[in-house]
């Protein structure tokens, strides 16, 4: 276990307050929209059409969900693989942020495909050529490594804490040999997931930018290219890290904690590279393809590239280069949060702004039940997250620097 | 026929009941299966013959067993006025273009599913629903369908059609090129029916002679390119016109088939999962190595 001190405990503060109330508020919205879509049909909800099948649910609930939650395996490689453990007190967040998000993915796909009760058929029914099948089979198995991934902290819970009401107490103490023999097989084994994790995630979040390379000339030429996989990949690995700063930084003032400055500068000091590597790749596939024609064009898909570059990418990557960003709390989070909406916008972008079907006669914006269910998936996300980190040990509260190192770890004494 | 075993496997799973057993059984099929056979059919769409009478719509519903309505309401031109696509309502539909070369009449074209000899969509599916057969048709599986609309999103003709006002198995729609008529012998529907043999039924090898032969006799009356013959590598359904395509607004493709590179890239990432084992090598390597470093670190300071 960790020298270093890390010490994850389930925070103490009440749940509403009147942010909550509105989250809850927002999140209610959304589901009565989705229960027209499963009422009525896509149609009655959604502004889909056969000019434009996919809309904001594949690109925000699915692509820049899947994208956003590449927390979890960047902060995996970065403490499990490469054992890198003063960093080990952001993996757990990461790994919530992980786990929930691709759970709303999963519910994303739910709700959009038209047959969601053969939602199980790409587990029996394979087609090897569908990048759509990849990401779907990947993000399948990724989902459950999370939760075997976030099983310990489950079984740190409860391991000597098992307390269930009325006449299931009898059952205590079988429960707790159970959790007991659950984390010592877990924490013999978990190398395997974790690794397993972060080679599933490499897989789809490339494969996820497979998607839309068979749509063709259908897709505007600022965005279509054969390297879409290889952009989907160094983006999501770029915004893994400014995805964990902007959260725990939302986390440590919502919940009045001391945020952990010294690991968010840290962390902060490794974007700038990664950014820079995906600007690279990303302006060479413009400059080789020469796409560049197009951004002289005064046009929505011009004005979103250069939007999504400029804020999304290069801007940041200039405030984190700069040694005033990392140490100041606003400037890092500004600076996240640009990357953040980077690549949202990027993925909106890609499956959204750049489709221009042959035969379209208008052009497609999000119906309000569309945002709506939107919205109202990342407030119930935000809601369970808040509700995880206040019952469940995930974050960690900062230490004083006087506490002795201890070599062990202990999880409530064996009765 | 691959449909019907498909169809048997998808029962039989049933009847099982476990998902896993039918993962590890023989007859879990990976991918569709896209044969090109010499011998498949296609139709030569003849638009400088077509007369825009529009029989052909209404011979497509009746034998799909959508509302057809009365033929004699089709004689009614207005309509022809707004440009229409197929939809789930009608899986043809004719539009009218102005004149071309040498000609006053308008210029009509039937619009369908190409069924391209490479289909995007067969490529796409997440599940394999749609298959390319034999005889050229290409055609959807209702029992596979998860209503997921890629195929819609990878489509180069944009003609797959869905269900959107359907809470409950919504379809995806589209020409099937009477794939139940062509195994009894019959002619496609709109074939049949056309009055002016606008549409010619046969091999796609025969069918790109004549289209050419047609050409190079009357040089006057058609623009000199076969859309179909070449486009996404090759449909089923082919074109001849007076007027350049873009003008009857067919989209302008290369000869690629549209599967092509996203199918290299998916191959390339997974070739015999070579790749991602690699991968997974290489970070348990790091990370033991990584480990053990720390741990001779620690050993160090004691």
């Amino acid at each position: 276990m960790s020298h270093e001190s890390v010490n994850p405990v389930p925070i103490k503060h009440k749940y509403f307050t009147p942010g909550v109330i509105a989250l809850a508020i927002v999140a209610v919205n959304g589901l009565v929209f989705l229960m027209g879509r499963f009422f009525f049909g896509l149609g009655a909800v959604t502004n889909l059409n056969n000019q434009y099948p996919w809309g904001l649910w594949i690109g925000v609930d699915v692509a820049a969900g899947v994208a956003l939650a590449a927390g979890g395996f960047t902060t995996a490689a970065l403490g499990h693989v490469m054992h890198r453990e003063e960093y080990h007190a952001i993996v757990r967040p990461a790994l919530l942020t992980a786990m929930l998000g691709y759970t709303f993915v999963a519910i994303g796909v739910f709700v959009d495909i038209g047959r969601w009760y053969f939602i199980w058929h790409p587990l029996l029914m394979w087609n090897g050529n569908s990048a759509l099948f990849e990401v779907g089979i990947c993000v399948m198995i990724y989902m459950t490594v999370l939760y075997i991934e976030f099983l310990p902290i489950f079984t740190e819970r409860f391991i000597g804490k098992v307390n269930l009401p009325g006449f299931l107490s009898i059952l205590n103490k079988p429960a707790d040999k159970v959790l007991r023999i659950l984390d010592k097989g877990l924490s013999k084994t978990m190398f395997i997931f974790i690794i397993a994790g972060v080679v599933l995630s490499t897989l789809h979040q490339s494969s996820l930018g497979t998607l839309m390379v068979i749509a063709g000339p259908k897709m505007h030429p600022l965005w279509q290219t054969p390297i879409l996989p290889l952009l989907f990949l160094l983006s999501a690995v770029a915004v893994g890290f400014p995805m964990v700063i902007f959260e725990s930084l939302i986390a440590s003032r919502s919940l009045k904690l001391k945020p952990e400055m010294h690991i968010l500068s840290r962390l902060g000091s490794m974007i700038a590279p990664l950014l820079g590597i995906y600007l690279a790749f990303k302006l060479g596939d413009m400059f080789i393809r020469k796409t560049f024609v197009y951004l002289g064009e005064f046009n929505t898909a011009s004005i979103m590239f250069t939007i999504e570059l400029l804020f999304g990418v290069i801007i940041p990557l200039r405030m984190f280069l700069s040694p005033k960003v990392l140490k100041s709390r606003p400037l890092l989070f500004t600076a996240s949060a640009l990357v953040v909406f980077g690549v949202l916008l990027n993925r909106i972008n890609n499956f959204i702004v750049a489709y221009n079907p042959p035969y379209s006669t208008s052009s497609y914006f999000p119906s309000f039940g569309e945002i709506s269910v939107t919205l109202g998936f990342v407030a119930l996300l935000v809601l369970a997250y808040r509700f995880i980190v206040l019952n469940f040990p995930v974050i960690s509260l900062p230490t004083k620097p006087t506490a002795p190192k201890t070599k062990f770890m202990i999880r409530g004494e064996e009765k | 026929m691959p449909d019907k075993s498909r169809r048997d496997f998808l029962k039989k799973t049933a009847a099982i009941g476990a998902g896993i057993t039918a993962l590890s059984s023989p007859n879990a099929k990976a991918g569709p299966e896209n044969i090109l056979s010499p011998d498949r059919m296609g139709v030569l769409v003849d638009t400088t013959v077509c007369v825009g009478c529009r029989n052909c719509e209404w011979a497509c519903k009746d034998a799909h067993g959508l509302p057809a309505g009365n033929l004699e309401t089709y004689e009614d031109r207005k309509i022809l006025e707004t440009k229409r696509r197929p939809d789930h309502t009608a899986l043809t539909v004719v539009n009218e273009y102005s004149h071309g070369k040498n000609s006053n009449l308008p210029v009509d074209v039937k619009v369908q599913c190409m069924h391209c000899d490479h289909p995007a969509c067969v490529s796409a599916c997440i599940v394999g629903a749609f298959s390319k057969h034999e005889n050229g048709t290409v055609t959807w599986d209702s029992d596979m369908c998860i209503g997921c609309r890629y195929c819609m999103a990878a489509c180069p003709f944009q003609i797959p059609a869905f269900e959107y006002d359907k809470a409950l198995h919504p379809m995806i729609m589209k020409c099937d090129f009477c794939f139940d008529r062509t195994k009894e012998g019959k002619l496609p529907a709109c074939v049949s029916i056309c009055p002016v043999e606008a549409l010619t039924y046969g091999t796609r090898t025969e069918l790109v002679k004549i289209a050419r032969d047609r050409i190079k006799r009357n040089p006057d009356r058609y623009v000199n390119h076969v859309f179909g013959e070449y486009e996404v590598g090759g449909t089923s359904w082919l074109y001849l016109a007076s007027k350049d395509f873009v003008e009857l607004d067919f989209p302008m493709l290369g000869k690629n088939p549209a599967p092509g590179v996203s199918e290299s890239i998916q191959h390339g990432i997974f070739a015999y999962f070579v790749p991602p084992v690699s991968l997974y090598a290489l970070l348990g390597g790091i990370m033991w190595i990584t480990k053990r470093r720390k741990e001779l670190e620690e050993e160090g300071k004691i």
